[in-house]
């Protein structure tokens, strides 16, 4: 049943709305020029929905932005999480990777795109570029940290019965770093979509971010509103989609299973 | 995980070793002419950018008026941030009705990207220093807001219990007792949204404002000169390291100052 704390929490959702419905339509306080009224939120999702808006529909728009976010994400873990494997492994590697990271850590992803955008241009490539740098370091540190965390004796003990090296690092290590490994993807998958809609905010011919851009240049408040909606849909979607995943990856991991 | 750490004099060694490889590759694929320059510039143009940058307007300003108009509208949004967010945690934590009422609003929009706020920051706040103030609120709100609830949450209850048997009022209550116990956890807080906010900047800067380290990035970009974008990442970098530096010295000083770290 629904406790007290989700009724309230119905009960502020039901306000929200009744709030913005009175702002907007009901008395005007808030012009449509700001901000949408509710109808005009509609309107504008059924435009879009269905006659397609920025060169096409919502459906198209979220697909291809949802594609280039996997896709960066996908290439981020495939490189991140190896190298994080070896720099908690040995510490010649961590000595010797450290001054280079140290070095392009600071650097916000978002500043990547002005320099991608002249390396590729402004198709999905220099996306997926950005995408890769800002998912690559959060899955690196948490990956090393986690091989850091291990505990000792699982190691020794492992050690102690000849386990060859390649089934040390893949039933060992990486098992034991799984959790803190999950935790940087997390971190990745966030900073996928921050940048993946500030890259296509600054040049994209098609995506959730080449919505916003079109409706804050054509002044369009409620196709605004509308591409906001959809970046957060998405985002929470994909959030639930690998929290579900490390639901499964950590089944045996009694911490985790709360 | 290899045996033990390795020493001073191994790491350093190492590290060097690691440093020049990657200075070197970058040095050989620039300079022998298989990299065109327009494309990447050598490590040693790129410096040279970078100190011609500082004296030397590009975009309508040197490097330095850049980095401060930046920083202004960067202090702003973070000020503001931790203005509103500090109060509303710590009432979060001491009245559960507000808690209820705020939670479900903020979890809904916790998914949405700061930098999705720029259309509507341009509408109603200009591109000026209005709109990228509050992309960068957006980015920097978050952290406080739950580290100040979190720190106030999980005040021991021996200390609100004593407080309360001794007639504490709502206020008092909080200022006296919630806020000093939350403050190692608000300033980790107030860490983690200066890096957020910094970020958000860049990306407010990229798509909206008219002055700044972002603006100077995309009219380079915009006239095909790489190594004076990659001279603003480079400036980007260094301020944002230092900002970090300074906030663990601070959050340290803090630390020690009321025995946490021995």
């Amino acid at each position: 049943m629904i406790g007290r704390r989700g009724l309230i929490g119905l009960g502020t959702v039901a306000g929200v709305i009744a709030l913005w419905f009175l702002l907007t339509t009901l008395t005007g306080i808030v012009s449509g020029a700001r901000f949408p009224s509710p109808s005009e939120f509609w309107a504008s999702l059924v435009q879009i929905w269905t006659r397609g808006y920025a060169g096409g529909q919502l459906l198209a728009h979220a697909l291809h932005s949802l594609k280039l976010v996997v896709m960066g994400f996908l290439v981020a873990i495939a490189t991140g999480i190896p190298l994080g494997l070896w720099m908690g492994w040995s510490r010649r590697a961590e000595a010797a990777i450290n001054p280079v990271f140290l070095v392009i850590r600071p650097i916000p992803p978002l500043a990547w795109i002005p320099l991608a955008i002249l390396w590729l241009g402004l198709g999905d490539a220099a996306k997926i570029m950005v995408i890769w740098f800002s998912a690559f370091v959060p899955s690196v540190i948490n990956t090393f940290a986690g091989v850091r965390n291990i505990d000792r004796p699982i190691l020794e003990a492992a050690r102690m019965l000849g386990t060859p090296r390649g089934r040390m690092v893949t039933e060992i290590i990486a098992p034991a770093a799984s959790p803190l490994i999950f935790t940087g993807l997390r971190l990745s998958l966030q900073a996928s979509w921050t940048t993946l809609v500030a890259a296509e905010l600054v040049g994209a011919m098609v995506g959730v971010g080449f919505v916003l851009n079109m409706a804050q240049q054509d002044l369009y408040p409620a196709m605004i509103l509308v591409g906001m909606i959809t970046v957060g849909i998405l985002g929470w979607a994909t959030t639930v989609a690998l929290a579900r995943v490390e639901r499964q990856a950590l089944a045996w991991n009694v911490a985790a299973r709360d | 995980m290899n045996g033990a750490p390795l020493s001073l004099r191994e790491t350093l060694a190492w590290g060097a070793l690691g440093a020049l490889a990657f200075v070197g590759f970058w040095t050989l694929i620039t300079t022998s002419g298989l990299v065109p320059r327009q494309f990447l510039p050598s490590p040693l143009d790129l410096v040279q950018r970078f100190f011609h940058l500082l004296t030397s307007p590009f975009a309508g300003a040197t490097l330095p008026e850049h980095l401060a108009s930046s920083f202004r509208r960067y202090a702003f949004g973070v000020l503001l941030a931790a203005a509103i967010g500090i109060p509303l945690g710590l009432l979060m934590g001491w009245f559960r009705l507000l808690d209820d009422i705020v939670t479900p609003i903020f979890d809904g929009l916790r998914f949405i990207a700061p930098i999705a706020w720029v259309p509507f920051a341009a509408l109603w706040f200009g591109t000026g220093i209005g709109g990228p103030v509050m992309i960068i609120f957006a980015g920097a709100f978050p952290p406080c807001l739950i580290n100040a609830y979190r720190g106030a949450r999980f005040v021991e209850p021996r200390l609100i219990e004593a407080a309360r048997m001794l007639g504490t009022g709502n206020l008092r209550m909080i200022l006296e007792i919630l806020l000093p116990a939350a403050v190692p956890s608000i300033v980790a807080g107030l860490r983690v949204s200066a890096g957020l906010g910094w970020q958000s900047l860049v990306g407010a800067e990229l798509i909206v404002a008219a002055a700044g380290v972002g603006f100077m990035m995309v009219q380079a970009q915009g006239s095909v000169q790489t190594t004076t974008v990659m001279a603003g990442m480079l400036a980007i970098g260094l301020v944002g390291m230092l900002i970090d530096i300074l906030l663990r010295q601070g959050e340290a000083w803090m630390r020690r100052r009321r025995g946490l770290d021995s």
